[in-house]
This record gives structure tokens, sequence and C-alpha cells, in this order.
């Protein structure tokens, strides 16, 4: 099984990206889709497909591997199987810094504005919470990561109470649903370096993450820098999946529960369910964005709200198994 | 051989180790003993190389101990903390194969060379039966003998244990005791923090009493478990008797 699992999430991955780049309210056969990727031109179904399609296939890939990866490593580096790249304020941090963008008209102006504004709240609540836990182990690092994420939701909050008319309302509620339609390639060239180099940091935990299995004091003992595996797996996970949510906005559960579905797959080794935890997570947003476009009931379902839907029941069947394997 | 000189240990502006000096030899079984909070699982921390002493220094065959890195440290020296657990369902063949953590590459699957370790590991504590088991899964005291393989498969120097014998039952109390006696007749050296007195006696080669973050005796241990450093370790009336079956030591409250 376990030489077989990455090629076969890799086909499954591949199969995916095909049907995304086919489907959709124009449904387009492989042979058009083909020739427009081998020879762009003006015409209205290679634009569709090289201008449309495309980058949110790439988006999709690469926000739900960088979403399956961070949520791998913060398992293994927290010990808690309910550890995902939201628990350490990341996703709220992003959260405030987009909707601060789109409040004061930032992003009426400069398109790119509400991204980088979420990138920048990702990586200030991190580096908040990571002061904040300095001199203290995993425990409080999770309970400062709860606060500060606390605080910027309710950031958020006030942000909508106060917001100046119903549109601003509007557009930060459409935001915080999280999506990836009307995404370009302005929005990949944003988040792709930063989800790669994230992604890169988050990987080269893996040794100290199997080590860490034994507790922290033996891993310490067995070579492991602590404090250096802490840092990579932060500031990769703020770099990446903050850049994630800043042109996606907020996708939860990819990051809990992809490292959960391979976890048995790879006998449970922590460093060896970082990468296909990440092609499952790409392999989760990629067909939950399929999905969405596919499902047109009234209006649009938003991709945030569409995992979210699928997700919540399995969160609830986690805990529910949990409970009944853990001792 | 490690030698703690003049070793101070604070914590939140409290000493819980002063002026501590001591030695641990090679071929030399250890017992670090005392009342709860003397400062024994301290002690422990800094001979490892875990915890920088506020004052004094730590000497790992002459050299300054914070000198070496975390790698070649973890390379000569095995460390065992109290009641150690394993927090995912790994394979007891994977938990044994950490040991070598400092010696394998960052990625990829464990190289050839090494497998011949692994199996004389388990081998030697009787863990071949259980190498496919998760390590979730164990009694305490096959657990206790995954993590005395897994802190043994790199040959160490030097072994330090807390507390080995933790909630292990008379039989497997004394197997560890013997395993560890063994490997201190190999040539290795070993320090154990006990409270198990009476296994101490059987397996010590020396003796460090600690008392209130002091060293309140350092000897052969002969010269350490006697009535009146027990009584005055323990603040109880204590009896040392050596007959046939071994020796033993009964507190008399």
């Amino acid at each position: 099984m376990n030489r077989w699992l990455i090629p076969l999430l890799l086909l499954a991955l591949l199969l995916l990206s095909a049907i995304s780049l086919l489907a959709g309210t124009i449904w387009l056969s492989p042979a058009e889709t083909l020739a427009a990727l081998l020879n762009p031109g003006p015409d209205l179904i290679e634009l569709a497909i090289t201008e449309v399609r495309l980058p949110r296939l790439v988006l999709a890939l690469l926000v739900g591997g960088i979403l399956g990866l961070s949520g791998a490593v913060l398992q293994g580096l927290l010990r808690n199987p309910l550890a995902e790249p939201g628990l350490l304020g990341v996703s709220s941090g992003a959260s405030l810094g987009a909707v601060i963008a789109l409040y004061y008209g930032f992003a009426a102006g400069f398109t790119l504005a509400t991204p980088l504004f979420a990138l920048l709240g990702a990586l200030s609540t991190i580096s908040i919470a990571l002061l904040l836990s300095r001199s203290g182990g995993t425990l409080s690092l999770i309970l400062a990561g709860v606060a500060v994420s606390t605080i910027a939701s309710a950031g958020v909050s006030l942000a909508l109470n106060l917001a100046p008319n119903p549109f601003a309302a509007y557009e930060i509620m459409t935001w915080l649903m999280g999506s990836l339609s009307d995404r370009s390639w302005e929005h990949v060239a944003l988040a792709a370096p930063f989800i790669l180099l994230g992604g890169l940091l988050l990987l080269l935990t893996a040794p100290a993450l199997d080590a860490l299995t034994l507790g922290e004091r033996q891993a310490e003992s067995l070579g492991v820098d602590l404090g250096r595996t802490r840092l990579l797996a932060l500031f990769g996970t703020a770099l990446g999946v903050g850049a994630a949510t800043a042109v996606t906005g907020a996708i939860v559960f990819v990051g809990l529960v992809a490292p959960h579905l391979v976890r048995p797959l790879v006998r449970h080794q922590p460093g060896a369910v970082l990468v296909p935890a990440g092609l499952v997570g790409a392999i989760i947003v990629l067909a939950a964005d399929i999905a969405t476009r596919l499902l047109r009931v009234g209006p649009e379902i938003k991709l945030g709200v569409f995992i979210s839907v699928i997700g919540a029941p399995f969160f609830l069947w986690l805990v529910l198994h949990l409970r009944k394997t853990s001792p | 051989m490690i030698r703690l000189r003049e070793v101070r240990v604070e914590r939140g502006g409290k000493p819980v180790l002063q002026g501590v000096n001591a030695g641990f030899g090679a071929g030399r079984l250890t017992v670090v003993v005392g009342p709860n909070g003397a400062g024994k699982s301290t002690l422990l921390d800094v001979a490892a190389g875990l915890l920088k002493p506020s004052a004094g220094r730590v000497e790992l065959d002459g050299a300054d101990i914070s000198s070496l890195s975390l790698k070649e440290l973890a390379r000569r020296r095995a460390y065992l903390p109290q009641s150690p657990r394993v927090d995912w369902a790994i394979s007891v063949e994977r938990v044994v194969a950490l040991g070598l953590t400092s010696r394998l590459p960052a990625f990829g699957a464990l190289p050839a060379v090494w497998r011949p370790r692994i199996d004389s590991a388990l081998e030697r504590l009787d863990l071949l039966h259980l190498r496919e088991r998760p390590a979730t899964q164990l009694s305490g005291g096959e657990l206790a003998r995954v993590m005395l393989a897994r802190a043994t498969v790199g040959e160490p120097e030097i072994l330090i244990v807390d507390e080995p014998t933790a909630g292990l039952d008379p039989r497997h109390a004394l197997d560890a005791g013997r395993r560890l006696r063994a490997l201190a007749d190999a040539g290795c050296t070993v320090v154990v923090a006990l409270h198990d007195l009476d296994l101490a006696l059987r397996i010590a080669d020396e003796a460090v009493a600690m008392k209130d973050g002091h060293v309140a005796a350092e000897g052969p241990a002969e010269d350490i478990f006697t009535d009146d450093v027990m009584a005055a370790l323990y603040d109880v009336p204590a009896r040392v008797r050596r007959d046939s079956d071994g020796a033993s030591i009964r507190f008399l409250g």
C-alpha cells in the first residue's frame, strides 16, 4: 500500500485536474481543451481555458496542498489530532487583514490589496502567538493561538457590525465564505511564491515530527532542535496558509481532515503523512470546486461553505471515533 | 565519564539544584535516590545536557557538554524520561528506529545498514514477536522494554534513565533492572533515578543521594545504603538488612 499511495493520489489528482478544465457552465471536449492549452489564442474557448479555468485549477492545487500539508505538520508538532491551521490564528488573522482592506476601501482602488492585507494579517497573528508563547511549551502555543485568533475574529465581527453600507458588509461576507471563482493569474502570481516557500519550510520538519512521537523531552534527547522545528512549522504555515487564505478566503476543515484520511495508510508515521496529506488536501479542494461549479441549484454555493457543510459531519465522526480509540 | 562541577539550576528564581558535584564513570551503574522533589530528575536532565545549568559546568570526557552539537550528543548518550509514551500508533520497530534519529538521513526510508542494529535491539529485549504491533497497544512492561530498546539501539556510551520501573510489577521491574545492569557490565555509563530502593541496592555500583537540591551523600553503593544515611535522607528511621536473599531496606515509621 505504502509504495502505491503517492502514485495513486497523483493519478486521482491528474484525473480531477482534467475534469476541472472540461467542466463548467460550458462543457468543453478534451480535444478543444488540449488545442487551447497547446496553442493559446484569442478566441473565447481558448481564453476560458487559459485565463479562467487554468489559473483556478492551479490555485485549487496550491491552496488544497498547503492546507493539507500544514494540517499534517501542526498535528504532528502539537501531537494533537484536532490541530489545524485555523487553531493558531492564521485563518482569522488573514480574514481580519482582508476585512480591513475591504472595509477601508483599499480593495476598490487596487485588486490585490485584499490578498496583500490578508497575508500581512496572517503573519502578524502568528508572530504575536509565537511571541506570547516564547517561554512556554506546546500548550501555551495553542492557548496563545486561540487567544489571538479570537481577537482577530472579534475584529471581523466589529467590521461587519460597523460596515458603512450593506454593500461593504456583503462584500466582506462573500470574501469570508471562501471561493475560487474569478481568480486570475495575478492571484496565482501573488500566492504561489509564498505557498511554495511555506510548503518547503513545512516539509523540512518531517524527521523532527517522527521523533516528536515520543514527546518533546525524548525528541530533544534524540538531537531534534525543537525551537527550529517550531519556527519552521509556524512560519511555513503563516506564509503558506496565509497566502492561500489571502487569495481564496477562509477554507476550513481541509487541514483538519486530510491528515486523518491518510494516516492509517502510512502506518501513522507523522513525517510520512506530510506529502500524501498535501495531495489529499489538493484532491478535496479540487473536487469541491468542481462540485460547486456543477451543482447549480439557485445561487452559486461558495467553496468554503461547501467544504464546511461536508466537513462538519466528518469532524463529528472524528470526535466520536477518537473518543473510542484514545486511551 | 560525566562530571558535574558546582552545578546550580534555578526555576522561577528559586534554586532547585545547588553546588552539585557528581561523577558517573564508564562501566558503572549509578543510582540517584532521594525523596520527592529532591532534584533527581533535574540532576538527570542536566547530566543529559538537556537543561543548561545557571552556574557550574557539565563535562563529558573532560569537554564542556554545551560545546557538543545536539546531534553529536544524541549519538553518544541516550535518555529516557519518566513514564515515556508514544503519541501515534506507529509500530514497535519504528519506535526502536527513532533511537537512530541523529544518524539517519533527513528524508527517505531506513537505510539497510541499520537494519541489523534494529533487529538485534529487538532480539535483545525479546520484542521480535511485537515488531509490527502499534506502540499504543502495549502493556506497561512491553512499553518499558520497547523504550529501552529505543534507547540502546544506537549503542550509546551513556544511558540516563529516569524512574524506569514506575508502574511496573515486580517481575518487570526486576527484568528492567537486570537489563540496565547488563548494559553497565558491557561498558556503558548508566545513570538511573530510582524510588525502588531494594532494586537500587540490587543493581547499583555507586549511589548519589539527593536532598533539597543538594548532594547529601555520594559514593559506592554499600556506603550510601546504610541505616544512618537512609534515615537522614528520608527523615524516617531505616534498617538495611542483608541476608542470603540479598539486601533490603525497611523504614520504621
